[in-house]
């Protein structure tokens, strides 16, 4: 049984009064797909935020790949391999499709010891990256110029191109037509097949159970319920507080 | 440098009365930059507008200052009201606040300071009433009555924008858009109309804030910027968003400002509240009653 | 272009128009032209932080006295060497100094530099809005140090005379010119080659979206820290001369509003994403305050550039440079 690559234990965070993460305690393994779900406002979001670096937690400790992550600003745990996807696409508006991707490979993949990228490798990869999300034609666009589901993929792209050995997609299917729910299902099992490890946030249960090994269930900052996904759904607690009948 | 207790003393007062007077000019940046998140740096331009209103109107037709300011608050909150539209419609919609919207009221205060300049010249202005001039005594301690007077009237209005703000659906509402607007509009109330309302109050306030300074002090149209300074630190320090924080810390302002000039000389005087700004910055961001 | 060449370019340039002003003869060309080359810095540095990462600095005169006062200090730390020094370091100081102005020059830039670097470091890591009033903070808290500074002139201000005429250049203002000059080929280099840079692309990220930029792996302290120390830097720079140029240096003018609204003014009418833009705004304000102080008045003027500020904002955000681009992209299409 190997090292999982994510541990967190006893975060907490709060917002003045408002307790948004109570303790909360969770374990991914290397490889492995996990599922978050929860009502809105139940701190999901808090706790990518706190994961990746971007809110600092007030109590608790995030250990990614055994190392402790605690006092690291995002931009070097990125580095570290740990990448997310926004909720609501945040493409760089100032430059093209391509370039959105050039970032994370400039400044994370570029960033690392060892390994660098020469200037026609890095253009290799950009539209090696757009291609596996169908981005290559719109390349030398302006983000302005792609669909919502076009953006989403963009988001996805952006981290992945950060090559994370985890990567956490924040709600990436929002809004999203049947067919192109089933498009980033598949585009995230692929991903993991590779070997990254996912962490999916969504609301659509219909993606949720189809990708996930492992479901994890936050209300109101408080984790209720962990395990397989089919015995999660079946949890009384969780169809009292999120599920419903 | 000799100090006796009746100088300490003293200058504790006029830092508490003058305490009283900067938390009526801050009120206004309390709201719009603590509680709608718009950086109004011009802020201290239209205080000094109200200023040279209440002295024309003091010197042409020798209304009170303060009755002048009172009566012109309608005008201010509808210039307030105009200035958030075009704030609107030019930055917030098109998400680029930052940068411009900065630019915008950046060049809104020198632009404002300028055109008085160009009316008004470079003159000290000030205004006659009859409470300029005397002072209450009681045994060594002394209360100017041009310190005390729009002091009183200071903490009434600030009492009442927190009663509004507390009480009222508009104030409650007005609070509420800064951490929630997606919950605003659930509630069928338009943010931006809101907001609107919330930064014509904060002009207003203004119009108030001027009377109370040309009370206190003789003005030129310069004078502005000397307050963008204390208005920040005091925000800053009281926490963004909160009124009571903003009170407590316009009479800590007040009190060591007055100390440092009684104590140094008043050419340290503006240093002390950037002091006080970039230590606050540097040590606890939120403030002391920040959110 | 690569940018050896550009600099090249660049300079070529600036020796033709010194040697085109010196044709004319007119003295005042190069009094007028001096404003207008310290803008032409100032803006682009301005434009470094504010343009390319999108942190405004209200400051900018704070760093511009910073260079200013580091003129005074040194030129008034060699009048009185005998005064503050025994006789056997006095006789060192004084081959030491006069320091020959270039060096002033890199010693001013450092400091400001220095003075940016710190500010950055205490408040960057606060939103945006937080540094930009701290900026307004830092030129006031300057401004009461340099006023209770009496070795520096305080209030009361400080002269300092230069020599009348310099080898090669003739008239002592010839000599400024030309290191205003110098500076402003720098200046354009230097933009230039950060819009071209890996660095200028980061810059971009976080002017775009600074989160996720972060999350994206770009060290965004860094890089704001870095602009920071070079933009201020820069307007330190343009500043040393000024207290050579001016003679009589006292705080009220160099620590002057206009010199915040220009440089604000300056690149944002004339285009924050690229090197062309504060150099066109500069050119163009400053010709123009030189006109409107001349013919209406200096006030005036002023009120025009603030106008001109506010118009530009609401109307042409990406200013002239903007406006240009849209229209040859309109050609293009049509």
């Amino acid at each position: 049984m190997s090292a999982p690559i994510l541990q967190i234990q006893g975060l907490s965070k709060r917002f003045g009064g408002f307790v948004a993460l109570d303790n909360v305690e969770l374990e991914v393994a290397e490889g492995e797909r996990v599922g978050l779900i929860g009502p809105n406002g139940s701190g999901k979001s808090t706790l990518v935020n706190c994961i990746t670096g971007t809110l600092h937690n007030e109590t608790g400790t995030v250990t990614f790949a055994g190392e402790p992550m605690n006092g690291l600003i995002a931009h070097e745990r990125t580095r570290r391999g740990l990448a997310r996807s926004f909720q609501l696409p945040r493409p760089f508006m100032s430059m093209t499709v391509a370039d959105n991707i050039r970032v994370p490979l400039l400044y994370t993949v570029n960033a690392r010891p060892g390994r660098h990228l020469s200037a026609s490798e890095l253009d290799a990869r950009c539209m090696e990256l757009l291609k596996l999300v169908a981005l290559d034609p719109k390349a030398r666009n302006n983000p302005r110029d792609l669909t919502q589901v076009e953006m989403r993929k963009l988001e996805l792209a952006r981290a992945m191109a950060a090559e994370p050995k985890l990567l956490i997609a924040d709600e990436a299917m929002a809004g999203l037509s049947h067919s192109e729910v089933e498009d980033i299902v598949a585009l995230l099992i692929q991903l993991n097949e590779r070997g990254i490890t996912i962490i999916m946030i969504e609301h659509i249960m219909r993606a949720v159970m189809k990708f996930s090994q492992r479901l994890v269930v936050l209300v109101s900052g408080k984790k209720i319920a962990d395990g397989k996904p089919q015995d999660v759904i079946e949890n009384p607690d969780v169809v009292g507080a999120y599920l419903g009948t | 440098m000799e100090f006796s207790v009746d100088l300490v003393v003293n200058a504790v007062i006029a830092g508490l009365l003058l305490g009283g007077f900067y938390a009526a000019v801050t009120a206004g940046i309390s709201i719009s930059f603590g509680m709608l998140d718009i950086v109004n740096i011009a802020h201290p331009a239209f205080i000094i507008v109200g200023s040279y209103i209440a002295y024309i109107a003091s010197a042409s037709l020798g209304i009170d200052p303060i009755i002048v300011s009172i009566l012109m608050l309608p005008f201010f909150y509808a210039l307030g009201a105009l200035i958030y539209q075009i704030y609107y419609i030019s930055f917030e919609k098109r998400g680029q606040e930052s940068l411009r919207g900065l630019a915008f009221f950046f060049g809104l205060l020198f632009v404002t300071e300028v055109i008085l300049i160009l009316v008004f010249g470079v003159d000290y202005r000030s205004v006659d009433a009859i409470y300029i001039g005397p002072s209450l005594r009681l045994g060594p301690v002394e209360f100017p009555l041009r310190l005390l007077v729009p002091c009183a009237v200071a903490l009434a209005m600030f009492a009442g924008l927190q009663l509004f703000l507390g009480r009222s659906f508009i104030g409650r509402a007005v609070m509420a858009v800064s951490q929630d607007p997606l919950a605003l509009r659930l509630m069928a109330v338009d943010p931006t109309r809101i907001k609107r309302i919330a930064f014509g109050i904060s002009i207003a306030t203004a119009s108030m804030a001027g009377a109370f300074l040309i009370v206190i002090q003789p003005v030129i149209p310069s004078v502005g910027r000397d307050y963008i300074g204390r208005i920040f630190a005091i925000c800053v320090l009281g926490g963004l968003g909160s009124l009571p924080g903003t009170l407590i810390a316009a009479f800590l302002l007040g009190v060591i400002e007055s100390l440092t000039s009684t104590l140094y000389g008043p050419s340290w005087a503006p240093a002390v509240s950037f002091g006080i700004l970039l230590l606050t910055l540097a040590v606890r961001p939120s403030g002391l009653l920040g959110r | 272009m690569r940018t050896p060449f550009f600099a090249l370019c660049a300079t070529a340039v600036a020796l033709a128009l010194y040697l085109l002003f010196r044709f004319y003869g007119n003295d005042y060309l190069f009094f007028a032209g001096y404003t207008v080359l310290q803008y032409i810095v100032l803006a682009s540095a301005w434009n470094i932080l504010g343009g390319y990462c999108g942190y405004v600095n209200f400051g900018s005169a704070g760093f511009f006295a910073i260079g200013a006062y580091t003129g005074v200090f040194l030129y008034t730390v060699n009048q009185s060497i005998d005064d503050l020094f025994s006789e056997p370091v006095a006789a060192v100081m004084h081959v030491i100094f006069p320091l020959p102005l270039p060096v002033i020059i890199l010693i001013g830039g450092i400091m400001a530099g220095l003075v940016g670097l710190g500010t950055g470091y205490l408040t960057l890591r606060l939103r945006g809005v937080f540094f930009a009033i701290a900026t307004l903070a830092l030129a006031v808290v300057l401004q009461t140090l340099i006023v209770n500074w009496s070795f520096v002139g305080g209030s009361r201000g400080a002269y300092v005379i230069p020599p009348n005429t310099v080898p090669i250049f003739g008239p002592y203002i010839q000599y400024l010119f030309c290191l205003m000059l110098a500076l402003v080929v720098i200046a354009l280099t230097l933009a230039r080659l950060i819009e071209r840079s890996r660095l200028g692309f980061g810059f971009a990220t976080i002017r775009d979206d600074e989160l996720a930029a972060e999350a994206a792996g770009v060290p965004t302290l860094r890089l704001k820290l870095i602009a920071t120390t070079l933009s201020g830097a820069l307007m330190g720079m343009a500043g040393v001369p000024f207290a050579y140029y001016i003679g009589y240096t006292e705080p009220g003018s160099v620590f002057d509003l206009s010199y915040a609204v220009n440089s604000i003014a300056m690149p944002m009418i004339g285009g924050t994403t690229s090197w062309l833009g504060p150099l066109i705004g500069a050119i163009l304000l400053g010709t123009l305050q030189q006109v409107a102080t001349v013919t209406i008045s200096s006030v005036a003027n002023l009120l025009i550039v603030g106008l001109l500020l506010i118009g530009f904002v609401i109307v042409a955000p990406n200013g002239i440079v903007g406006l240009v681009q849209n229209w040859l992209r309109m050609r293009i299409k049509s």
